[in-house]
C-alpha cells in the first residue's frame, strides 16, 4: 500500500478530518486487548475467533474488530470492550464468542456470565467505565490505549495524534516547547523524577553536533511493566514526544533502547517507526519543515543496569553495559561522546498531551512539585493486578483498595514495595501517604518506574530484602567495589538470617555495608541497592530479630525456620493439600480424616498452605 | 562450521563494531547460542579484539556460550511471580528434568533458565517456553506441558495446540 506522505501540517489536519468524516461512530466495534498480558491469556485467538464468526454471520462489513494495546485490567485477560454500548467482558475465550455476537452485536442483550464481578459485593457490572478499576483512574498518558490499533497510524491520526507535534512546529519556537515543559513541572518517570525541561534546555545549550535524543525502554524493575504497555499500545505517543523533543533540543537523531524481553514492544515500534516515516512524520523534512530527525531501535541484552543513563549510552555503543562517574553530564558528552538527551518512554508519552492540553491544564493535575498523573503496574497480593494510571498525590490506600479491589481472600495487608529493587517497603501505618516523587524518598522508599508490588501476611520481609539484593548482586556490572562487594556481602547476611544462621552483630553490620555502599558507589544502582533492606529494618525490625533471636520465620516462608502443621479442628479433608505437595509429605485429607503432614518428608515449600481453602495450615 | 550466515548478519549492519550487541544477538538467534570460533571470526570482521567480543557476550545474560536444548523454558523470577510461588514452580522443574538453573538436558531437549522479568504479572507465577507464556502455573499445569514438548518432540508436531486460555 502506497502511503501518501503529508508535506505541511495542515495536510495533517486534513487528512484527520478526513479519516474522523469517513468513521462511523456508531458503527459496531469489538477492542480486542493484544497486550502481552491478554496475549498470553489466549485474546489472538479470541480476535480470530470474532473475525471467524463475523464473517459467517455476514457482518464483517458491519463490524469492526480491533486488536488494541493493554486495556490494564491484566487479571481479567482476556477483554473485550463492545463499542458504542461499552460492554465490558472479561476471562474470554474463543467459545464464548459465538454468544457475545448473537447476545450483544446482532442483539443488544448482555452475556451476563461473562461481566466483571465485583469481589466484595459480588455485583456484576457490564459496562467498562462502571467498574471500580477504571473509574477511579485518571487516564492521561493511557488514554489512547485500549482504544488505537498500535500497528495502525491512522488509528492515532484519527484520535487527534501528532497534532501536538503539528503545533510545535507551527506555533512555537524551540525555546518556547522548552519552556512549557518546564512550567508544566514534569519530571522523569524513569524513577529519578529530574524536571525534564530543566534537562532539555542543557541540551539545547550544549555545543557540538551531533545531537541525540534517546529513549529509555529497558524497563529492568521485576514487577514493572507500564512502560512496556505504552511501547506496545501506544508506540505512536513515545514517538512525537520524541520527535518534539528532538525540534526543541536540536536533534536530529535518536535511538530506542528496548530491552529484548519485549518483543512485541520492538515490533510495534518497528511498525510505527515506519509508518510515521511514510506519513511525513518522522524521518527528513517532518511535515515539510526543515526539521529532519530519525529514529533507530536498539535492544538490550539482558542487563538491568542498562537502565542507567550512562550504562544504556554504552551498550548502544556495542559495549559492556558499565556506567561511568557523571563529572560531565550527558547532555554535554553522552551518546558517541556528543550532547545527548535521555528520557523514560512514560516521560516521553507525556510530552504531546501537555503541549496539546496546555501547561495549565497539566499543571492542575498532581501535587506541588510533582505534576501529572503516574501510569503504576500493582501487582502481587491484590485483587485487580493490572496497569492504573493516577494522578501524583492520590494515596496508597486509595490505590490498593479503591483501584486494586483490596487484598484477595481477605488476607491483612503488610506491605507495599515501590520503586523496584531501588526502592522500599513501607508498612500498614503509610497507607494515606500521598503518592509523590518526594514524599515517597522522605520515607526510603522512591516512586522508581512504577512498580507497585502489593504484599500480605505471607511474606516475610527479610526474605523480600533479601531477594531483591539478590536480584541487584546478579546485576552490579563490577566496575566499583562498593557495589560489587557491597551488595555481594549484605546479600550473604541476609541470607544467612533467613536460612537461621543470623547473629545479632550481622544487623548492625548489615546496616553499616549499607551505608557504605549508598555513599560510595558511581551509579544509581549501588546508590539505592540499600534501599529494599534499609526500609525492612525500618519498619519490619521485629522480623529480623525474630529470625536471628527466636529462629523463627513469622511469615512461614524462610524453610529453614518453619514447621507447617495443619489445624484438624480446621481441616475440611478436601485434599487440595495432597495435591499441591510436591514431595508426597501429606497423608489423610479425604473421607472426613483430616490432613496430616509427615516432617520428616516435608520441605517446608508452604504449597500446602496457599493451596488449602480453609486457613487449616499454620506455622 | 558455516560461518555465511555469521556474516551476513555482519553484512546487516554494515560491519559496525558499534553494532556488536545487535549482531550478536542475531547471530544466535540464528545459532541459538555463540561458540567460539563464531566470537573469533566476528572480532576480526569488526576489528575488534577477541577480549572484547568475548567481554560483551558474557556481560549480557541473554547471550549463551554453550549450546542451549531445543526448547528454552524461562522461569520469571519478577517480584509478583516471586511472591506467588515462583521458587516452588523452579523447583518443580529442576525434579521434573534433573537439570539446575541455566543448564541443558542430556537429550538437548530443555534448558532452564530464571529471568527477572517477563512482565505477565498478573499470570503469576509465570513461564515461557521458547516463546509462548504459560501462567498461573501449577504443578499439574507444568508436568502437563513439559509432557507434551517431549510429545512433540517424538512425533514432530508444530506448537503444541492448547485449548485452555490460561494454559
Amino acid at each position: 500500500m502506497t502511503v501518501k506522505k503529508l508535506t505541511e501540517p495542515d495536510a495533517l489536519a486534513k487528512y484527520r478530518d478526513s479519516l474522523v468524516a469517513s468513521s462511523d461512530d456508531g458503527k459496531p466495534c469489538v477492542l480486542i486487548c493484544g497486550g502481552t498480558g491478554c496475549r498470553a491469556g489466549g485474546g489472538l485467538a479470541v480476535g480470530d475467533a470474532f473475525r471467524e464468526v463475523l464473517e459467517q454471520r455476514g457482518l464483517t462489513e458491519k463490524v469492526e474488530v480491533r486488536m488494541t494495546g493493554c486495556h490494564g485490567f491484566c487479571e481479567q485477560g482476556a477483554l473485550v470492550v463492545l463499542k458504542p454500548a461499552g460492554l465490558l467482558y472479561v476471562r474470554v475465550t474463543p467459545e464464548d464468542v459465538e454468544e457475545i455476537v448473537a447476545t450483544s452485536i446482532e442483539g443488544d442483550g448482555v452475556v451476563e456470565r461473562l461481566t466483571y464481578r465485583e469481589p466484595a459485593t459480588k455485583k456484576r457490572i457490564t459496562r467498562e467505565s462502571d467498574v471500580p478499576f477504571y473509574a477511579n483512574q485518571q487516564r492521561v498518558v493511557l488514554a489512547d490505549n485500549g482504544r488505537v490499533d498500535p500497528t495502525n497510524i491512522d488509528d492515532y491520526i484519527a484520535a487527534g495524534g501528532y497534532g501536538s507535534l503539528a503545533k510545535a512546529l507551527t506555533q512555537m519556537q524551540p525555546d518556547e516547547i522548552i519552556d512549557a515543559i518546564e512550567r508544566s513541572g514534569l519530571r522523569g518517570r524513569g524513577g529519578g523524577g529530574f524536571a525534564t525541561g530543566r534537562k532539555w534546555r542543557s541540551a539545547r545549550n550544549a555545543t557540538g553536533q551531533p545531537k541525540y535524543v534517546l529513549c529509555n525502554g529497558d524497563e529492568g524493575d521485576p514487577g514493572a511493566f507500564m512502560d512496556r504497555s505504552i511501547m506496545e499500545g501506544n508506540p505512536h505517543s513515545v514517538l512525537e514526544g520524541m520527535v518534539i523533543g528532538a525540534y526543541a533540543i536540536g536533534a536530529d537523531r535518536g535511538y530506542i533502547y528496548v530491552r529484548m524481553e519485549y518483543p512485541l514492544a520492538i515490533e510495534n515500534l518497528r511498525i510505527a517507526i515506519d509508518q510515521a516515516t511514510q506519513r511525513g512524520v518522522l524521518g527528513e523534512n517532518i511535515l515539510g519543515s526543515d526539521f529532519s530527525f530519525n529514529v533507530k531501535i536498539s535492544r538490550g541484552a539482558g542487563a538491568f543496569v542498562c537502565g542507567e543513563s550512562t550504562a544504556l549510552m554504552a551498550s548502544i555503543e556495542g559495549l559492556t553495559g558499565e556506567p561511568r562517574a557523571k563529572h560531565i553530564h550527558t547532555s554535554e558528552k553522552g551518546l558517541f561522546g556528543k550532547p545527548t538527551n535521555l528520557n523514560n518512554v512514560e516521560t516521553w508519552a507525556n510530552v504531546p498531551v501537555i503541549i496539546d492540553k496546555g501547561v495549565e491544564w497539566y499543571t492542575s493535575i498532581g501535587t506541588e512539585n510533582s505534576k501529572g498523573t503516574k501510569v503504576f503496574s500493582l501487582v502481587g497480593a491484590i485483587n485487580n493486578t493490572g496497569l492504573v494510571e493516577v494522578p501524583m498525590g492520590i494515596t496508597l490506600r486509595e490505590i490498593i483498595y479503591d483501584i486494586g479491589g483490596g487484598i484477595p481472600k481477605g488476607r491483612p495487608f503488610k506491605a507495599v514495595q515501590t520503586g523496584g529493587p531501588s526502592g522500599g517497603c513501607l508498612p500498614e501505618n503509610m497507607l494515606d501517604l500521598p503518592v509523590d516523587f518526594d514524599q515517597l524518598t522522605e520515607v526510603g522508599s522512591m516512586m522508581g518506574s512504577g512498580g507497585m508490588i502489593v504484599m500480605n501476611d505471607h511474606t516475610c520481609m527479610v526474605e523480600i530484602a533479601r531477594y531483591f539484593t539478590d536480584f541487584l548482586r546478579r546485576e552490579s556490572c563490577g566496575k566499583c567495589t562498593p557495589c560489587r562487594e557491597g551488595v555481594l556481602r549484605m546479600y550473604e547476611i541476609l541470607d544467612s538470617i533467613t536460612a537461621g544462621r543470623g547473629k545479632m552483630e550481622d544487623i548492625d553490620l548489615l546496616e553499616e555495608i549499607c551505608g557504605y555502599v549508598r555513599d560510595n558507589s558511581i551509579c544509581g544502582l549501588g546508590k539505592t541497592a540499600a534501599n529494599p533492606t534499609l526500609s525492612t529494618l525500618r519498619f519490619f525490625r521485629d522480623e529480623y530479630i525474630a529470625h536471628v533471636k527466636d529462629h523463627k520465620c513469622p511469615a512461614g516462608v524462610c524453610q529453614a525456620l518453619t514447621t507447617f502443621i495443619i489445624d484438624e479442628k480446621t481441616c475440611k479433608a478436601c485434599g487440595a493439600c495432597l495435591k499441591a505437595c510436591p514431595v508426597e509429605a501429606i497423608s489423610g485429607g479425604a473421607k472426613k480424616k483430616p490432613a496430616k503432614i509427615d516432617q520428616d518428608k516435608c520441605t517446608t515449600c508452604g504449597a500446602c498452605r496457599e493451596a488449602c481453602l480453609f486457613d487449616a495450615i499454620m506455622t | 562450521m558455516n560461518l555465511s550466515k555469521v556474516d551476513n548478519i555482519i553484512q546487516d549492519y554494515k560491519g559496525n563494531p558499534s553494532s556488536l550487541v545487535m549482531i550478536l544477538q542475531d547471530i544466535q538467534e540464528e545459532l541459538n547460542y555463540l561458540p567460539e570460533p563464531v566470537l573469533n571470526h566476528v572480532a576480526g570482521k569488526l576489528s575488534l579484539s577477541v577480549g572484547h567480543v568475548c567481554s560483551v557476550a558474557t556481560f549480557y545474560s541473554s547471550f549463551s556460550l554453550e549450546e542451549r536444548g531445543k526448547n528454552v523454558i524461562r522461569v520469571c523470577d519478577g517480584t509478583a511471580c516471586h511472591l506467588r510461588g515462583a521458587n516452588l514452580l523452579k523447583d518443580e522443574i529442576v525434579r521434573a528434568l534433573n537439570i539446575s538453573e541455566g543448564q541443558t538436558t542430556e537429550d538437548k531437549l530443555f534448558t532452564l533458565e530464571v529471568v527477572a522479568c517477563l512482565g505477565a504479572c498478573a499470570l503469576a507465577p509465570v513461564m515461557t517456553v521458547n516463546k509462548k507464556y504459560y501462567g498461573q502455573v501449577t504443578r499439574e499445569k507444568l508436568l502437563a506441558t513439559l509432557e507434551k514438548y517431549r510429545q512433540k518432540d517424538s512425533c514432530v508436531l508444530s506448537e503444541p495446540n492448547d485449548s485452555k486460555k490460561t494454559d
